[in-house]
């Protein structure tokens, strides 16, 4: 089998002599950061998520702690147990936010006056994890053997069934028992009980918070090891490749059950706990607008990546809280444009030039502006500062701005939409321009919406730009169909 | 080289889809450490009967028996546990993962420890853990250096073609099958890398210990390697025995060549 050393080694195609180089140019900071994480235990890259984590509550108010704090929890917690079922074991299941409102809801009958039931936590968590596992093992059951589009649209079925049911389940007649109020209907299940265990009221924001976060460590190192162990790598395989998975003696339905049964169990505690926290059980909590969050976090953060998910939680629901006030927004949106240049224009000399014919081209604008139509300059930008009081003798601020930055706001859709079919030429010409534009709309339009529309718009727009750059999402591995 | 005793048998096993009959009546004996080649123009029913035997498709009627148990009805997994594995044709990789755990996750079958004993990491699971990464590592250098170093802890995407069909016979490996049906193991290979997979399914035998059944269109492979031949045509078994009988058998020449003029007269 040897050949001698001057034939080209057989198996070395080019592909792998260029995968051989990629791997020798991560070398440098950028190679030893990669390298150090990888060498990492679980329980270390856990403590880089957890003492920040820890030390975040005691930085800020207890109002931050409640909207940031707890609510990127849970979705963390959502999020890292649908990654079990969507992904490692492939399974595009739309019905997980029904298990997050069983888990909510079961807990809610244990421990809220609805029946009278007390119960302790370390007895009722256990029993609510269980039935929320029982459930998802019903709803597999029958979805087992369909596969992709099939079981998404069984699943989301599910879903929908499930906030019907609740919505209705107040005058359901049992035999034997009679009419029995299960759910409170629309109006939900109030006064659910703060979690009890032995006595110790987990009663407080910050209690609460600390639950979450040794909830979330516990689940992030379970999921490393067996994501590295016999059962993850038998989930990812029947992801990649169900057939060959079965031939390779693996037993993909059972599999594909234990999936959705530990997706449905994680869905159950964290519907607990947020039950606990929101003190109430409602409909409206558990429908297609939390499914869609989890999703926004999953594919942010990177299929089947583990830190990815953490990582997209915090980002998902602390964005549009930051975005509610104009003083956060505006950095924030002009500093992703800028990032977003420095990316895309290169060389520097080109992104050199276009920032200056912005400036220039601000500037002209603006003195042609006051000299000609005053009243576009006679309105003033929002806030209060150095900046927004230097933007007035930039860009324009109409004294009545409504028509005018409506008409701006539809041109510059236009104008997004025509950009990109441009030759290079052009485009370059006209990015000053397109910016201004954005500019002027945001000043004028957007940043007067801030707390409504424009932070869902701009989030929108952030996921849209971050999957044609990163299709993978953040930390996602880029998978590869066919070569 | 060859023993006596039987390990796969199959009897009067049929298949049809639709009116479309795909393996007629076919009796198939392999024996204990023997190669045997399937031959056959497209179409002849050769990955079909490999689909029979590993249970993704169920006979219509016949027998399969493994060591004198009936495989017939058991689904996949359960059969490639009990000593069956195959390579495909069409190469069926799990691409987005390393080399190594295309390997590892072959291991399911003889491997015991569940998903809860795995989440806490117990003693059991650590040894059980090591075991799998050694006999990855085992099989793995079964092929030389083609996919051994740096190569484990890379995509199976990422690898060449051949290395692509090396792996598929190390994770076939890795399930401990006895038995491996490896589905044109060198096709889309060059002559040099052809003449390697020859000598590698000779090493198996010989040193692997298996017992293979082999699809082949490349008769200098089937010649090479093969202790028997068998010829498919349109299902039907039209030749059985030593490569020379059967590459000069009349029925075979037919089905590759078509019939000559002044026969079909």
């Amino acid at each position: 089998m040897e050949q001698s050393p001057d034939t080209p080694r057989i198996g070395v195609d080019e592909w792998v002599a260029s995968v051989e180089g990629k791997r020798e140019r991560y070398t440098g900071l950028r190679g030893a950061v990669f390298r150090n994480w990888d060498r990492l235990p679980p329980a270390a890259r856990v403590l880089v998520f957890a003492v920040p984590a820890a030390i975040f509550p005691f930085l800020t108010s207890q109002g931050n702690v409640f909207r940031y704090g707890l609510f990127t929890l849970v979705y963390a917690l959502l999020a890292l147990g649908l990654n079990i079922v969507v992904g490692f074991a492939g399974l595009l299941d739309l019905g997980y936010v029904a298990f997050f409102g069983t888990g909510a809801y079961l807990y809610a009958i244990l421990a809220s006056p609805q029946f009278g039931n007390h119960w302790q936590a370390e007895a009722a968590i256990p029993v609510v994890v269980i039935a929320t596992a029982v459930v998802g093992l019903l709803v597999g059951l029958p979805s087992r053997r369909l596969l992709g589009d099939y079981l998404a649209i069984l699943t989301l079925f599910f879903g929908q069934a499930f906030v019907v049911f609740v919505n209705n389940a107040n005058r359901i007649n049992f035999p034997f028992f009679g009419h029995v109020d299960l759910t409170g209907g629309s109006n939900g299940i109030a006064n659910i009980d703060p979690f009890n265990f032995f006595g110790y009221k987990i009663d407080s924001t910050m209690k609460q918070y600390f639950l979450l976060l040794i909830a979330v460590s516990l689940l992030l190192i379970l999921l490393m090891f067996v994501n590295e162990s016999r059962t993850g790598r038998a989930w990812r395989a029947l992801r990649e490749d169900p057939l060959a998975a079965e031939v390779m003696s693996i037993p993909v339905n059972r599999l594909k059950l234990l999936a959705f049964v530990c997706g449905a169990a994680v869905a159950g505690l964290t519907g607990a706990i947020y039950g606990t926290i929101a003190t109430a059980a409602l409909p409206g909590d558990y429908d297609v607008g939390l499914l869609i969050t989890i999703y926004a976090i999953m594919i942010l953060g990177g299929f089947g990546s583990i830190m990815g998910i953490v990582v997209g939680a915090v980002i998902v629901s602390s964005v549009p809280e930051l975005l509610r006030s104009s003083a956060n927004a505006r950095p924030l949106f002009y500093g992703a444009i800028l990032v977003a240049l420095v990316v895309k224009v290169r060389p520097w000399r080109l992104l050199a030039a276009e920032f200056g014919a912005l400036v220039a081209l601000g500037f002209g604008i603006h003195g042609i502006a006051s000299a000609a139509y005053p009243r576009l300059v006679q309105g003033e930008s929002i806030g209060s500062g150095a900046i927004p009081r230097a933007l007035d003798h930039w860009m324009l601020y109409p004294r009545d701005a409504v028509k005018i930055a409506d008409l701006a706001y539809i041109v510059l859709i236009a104008a997004i939409v025509v950009y990109p079919q441009l030759g290079r030429l052009w485009r370059a010409i006209l990015l000053p321009p397109l910016l201004y534009l954005i500019m002027f709309v945001w000043e004028n339009l957007l940043l007067l919406h801030i707390g409504g529309a424009t932070r869902l718009i701009l989030l929108g727009a952030l996921l849209v730009a971050l999957m044609n750059v990163r299709p993978q999402g953040l930390f996602g591995t880029a998978t590869v169909e066919i070569v | 080289m060859t023993t006596d005793a039987t390990m796969l048998e199959l009897r009067e096993v049929d298949k049809s889809f639709g009116g479309l009959r795909v393996i007629a009546d076919l009796d198939l004996i392999v024996k204990e450490h023997e190669i045997v080649s399937v031959i056959g123009p497209n179409g002849a029913g050769k990955t079909t009967l490999f689909n029979l035997i590993t249970g993704i498709y169920r006979p219509d009627s016949g027998e399969i028996q493994l060591d004198g148990r009936n495989l017939v009805g058991l689904s996949p997994h359960k059969i490639t546990e009990l000593g069956i594995a195959r390579t495909f044709q069409t190469l069926r990789l799990f691409l987005n993962m390393t080399v190594k755990e295309n390997v590892m996750a072959a291991q399911y079958g003889h491997t015991k420890v569940g998903l809860l004993r795995s989440m806490v990491r117990t003693p059991a699971a650590r040894r059980e853990e090591k075991e799998i990464h050694h006999l990855a590592e085992e099989k793995l250098s079964f092929f030389g250096d083609r996919l051994m170093g740096y190569r484990w802890d890379q995509f199976a995407y990422s690898l060449s073609y051949a290395n692509r069909r090396r792996l598929e016979i190390a994770r076939a490996m890795a399930t401990e099958a006895r038995i491996l049906l490896l589905d044109e193991p060198a096709a889309g290979m060059n002559p040099s890398e052809t003449h390697e997979i020859t000598e590698l399914i000779g090493t198996l035998r010989d040193v692997g210990g298996y017992t293979i059944l082999v699809i082949e269109h490349d008769m200098h492979v089937v010649e090479g390697i093969s202790d028997r031949v068998v010829a498919l045509d349109h299902g039907v078994k039209i030749a059985e025995g030593s490569f020379e009988a059967v590459a000069t058998d009349p029925r075979v020449v037919e089905a590759y060549l078509g019939l000559r003029r002044t026969e079909t007269k």
